[in-house]
């Protein structure tokens, strides 16, 4: 085949698969803006979105001093089992959302191993510890991905070069090791924060899902589309919102990428 | 760093499969060879791989235009290619039912003759939404081998005579084919997992449009043990992808390791 019709077939399906539906959805939005505008200004939508916005900050955290440490174990660590933990740290990618909501009610529900915490009053399922337990879950890997290439690509030499002359771990991670990854660091939190933002089928499992309280972004949307009685605009409106934030957060990756040592 | 994964990771894992003997073998197997469980199952499994296999050949097809052509907006193009991985799923389904759902239009009338993209409720839907999601992954394996390939071998198959494809099929392929596996192998664990995209725009219909994780899904509440017996059955499923794409990472390293 030749250039132009490779081009073709490659352009056409990328409008039929992903630019036309996301086309036609801005589309639907714009359709009945006065509804998608209620649905976005409802108490309810805002609080989903605090919520929302509450999680991504907690797992991002967590899972940023998580996947550095994870990192420097599997390039620079010499214990035994680095690189079952290497294969280990794709679990999260490779298992459906439902299994992890799933997983976390088997261990926390009132008849699990840790359903003391349940049976007490220190709700864990059903309340936010449990969203945000499920969070950390599904977006662990990525901090630790991004940076397990760089640490490898940058070497030891320097690191040496710091120690040999008296620093100290600390100061030699502080002064030499953090600044050659930290692009490495903020790409992976990027990525983190999308998935922490998006997540659905495990949050839907173990989150309890009341409006106002415990439903997040995303469970907004389904939300609005199960009670829509055919009127779409709301769970079109929400979900413009939060294609909105995913398309800024595409924005920043294309932004931060040449900085960084990949390629 | 050992306690956190073993309390965020390892232990509901473990509590999953430990609850998944709640009923004895017999009762282990009664639930997964439930004809519903078992279609829903036999649904994922050919779904997901006619999905993941129209994304390996386009997915190939749009790594090879991004890397080699060149067009104006090329950059545009490369960028929301990534855009499936940033998009919340459950608005990926809206964003299928926006072009592929109701009033569609795609829609062609001819006389009596009427056809039209609606395909809400219907396997196709399930297809069409496991498209979308799997797309990044073997453009964005396939990609940077592509940039990294030697051009001088296939000017040299080409000047001994060798045509297009077979220069494609004899020197590119197969430089390229451990990056379209890995990338398969991810997709399809994504695909068999993935509930957010689907559960909106399939109907979810047993025997008919139900997947595992929402046959799973709606499950839980009513039958944990059994519902532990079919969350076991995809965790292996899963682990062998994990296993598969290893096995992988080491054949293809074996010339390096000597």
């Amino acid at each position: 085949m030749g250039r132009l019709s490779l081009r073709v077939v490659a352009l056409g399906y990328l409008t039929l698969i992903l630019i036309g539906p996301l086309a036609m959805m801005v589309w639907r939005t714009a359709e009945d803006l006065d509804g998608a505008w209620a649905a976005i200004t409802d108490p309810d939508t805002v609080a989903a979105f605090e919520l929302t916005l509450k999680v991504a900050a907690i797992a991002v955290a967590v899972n940023t001093v998580f996947g550095i440490v994870c990192a420097l174990v599997i390039v620079r660590g010499n214990i035994r089992g680095r690189g079952l933990l290497n294969a280990f740290i794709d679990l999260p990618l490779a298992l459906s959302p439902v299994i992890v909501g799933f997983a976390l009610i088997a261990l926390y529900g009132v008849n699990g191993w840790f359903g003391w915490f349940q049976r007490n009053g220190f709700e864990i399922l059903f309340a936010t510890p449990g969203i945000v337990l499920a969070t950390i879950f599904v977006t662990l890997p990525f901090v630790a991905r991004e940076v397990v290439p760089t640490l490898r690509e940058i070497g030891t030499e320097q690191e040496q070069a710091a120690q040999t002359l008296g620093a100290s771990g600390w100061q030699t991670f502080w002064r030499i090791t953090l600044p050659s990854i930290r692009w490495a660091v903020v790409y992976g939190v990027v990525l983190t924060t999308a998935r922490a933002i998006g997540e659905f089928g495990a949050v839907a499992l173990v989150s309890g899902n009341i409006a106002g309280q415990t439903q997040t972004a995303t469970l907004r949307v389904e939300d609005a589309y199960q009670f829509a009685y055919g009127n779409y605009a709301p769970a079109y409106g929400i979900s413009f919102v939060l294609a909105a934030t995913a398309i800024l957060i595409l924005v920043l990756m294309i932004v931060l990428q040449p900085k960084g040592t990949r390629h | 760093m050992t306690t956190f994964l073993l309390v965020i990771v390892v232990l509901p894992i473990a509590a999953v499969i430990w609850k998944s003997t709640g009923n004895g073998w017999a009762g282990f197997w009664e639930v997964v060879s439930s004809p519903q469980a078992v279609a829903a199952l036999k649904l994922t499994l050919v779904i997901s791989t006619l999905a993941v296999l129209t994304t390996a050949v386009f997915g190939t097809v749009i790594a090879w235009v991004l890397v080699r052509d060149s067009f104006r907006g090329k950059s545009v193009v490369n960028a929301i290619i990534d855009l499936p991985f940033a998009l919340p799923t459950i608005v990926a389904g809206l964003v299928i039912m926006a072009l592929y759902g109701p009033r569609t239009p795609l829609d062609v009338t001819i006389g009596s003759f009427h056809v039209d993209a609606d395909v809400t409720f219907t396997r196709g839907a399930i297809y069409v939404a496991l498209l979308f999601v799997t797309l990044p992954f073997v453009v964005r394996t396939v990609q940077p081998v592509l940039i990294e390939l030697d051009r001088e071998l296939e000017d040299a198959a080409k000047s001994l005579g060798a045509g297009g494809f077979t220069t494609f099929r004899r020197i590119v392929l197969p430089a390229i084919l451990p990056g379209i596996l890995s990338g398969v192998a991810m997709a399809f664990a994504r695909a068999v997992g993935e509930i957010g995209a689907i559960v909106l725009i399939a109907g979810n219909l047993p025997f008919k449009t139900e997947v595992a994780s929402i046959h799973l899904f709606y499950r839980i509440e009513q039958d944990p043990e059994g519902s532990a017996a079919i969350a076991v059955v995809l965790l292996a499923i899963s682990f062998g992808v994990l296993l598969g794409i290893g096995g992988l990472r080491w054949f293809v390293t074996r010339h390096e390791r000597g």
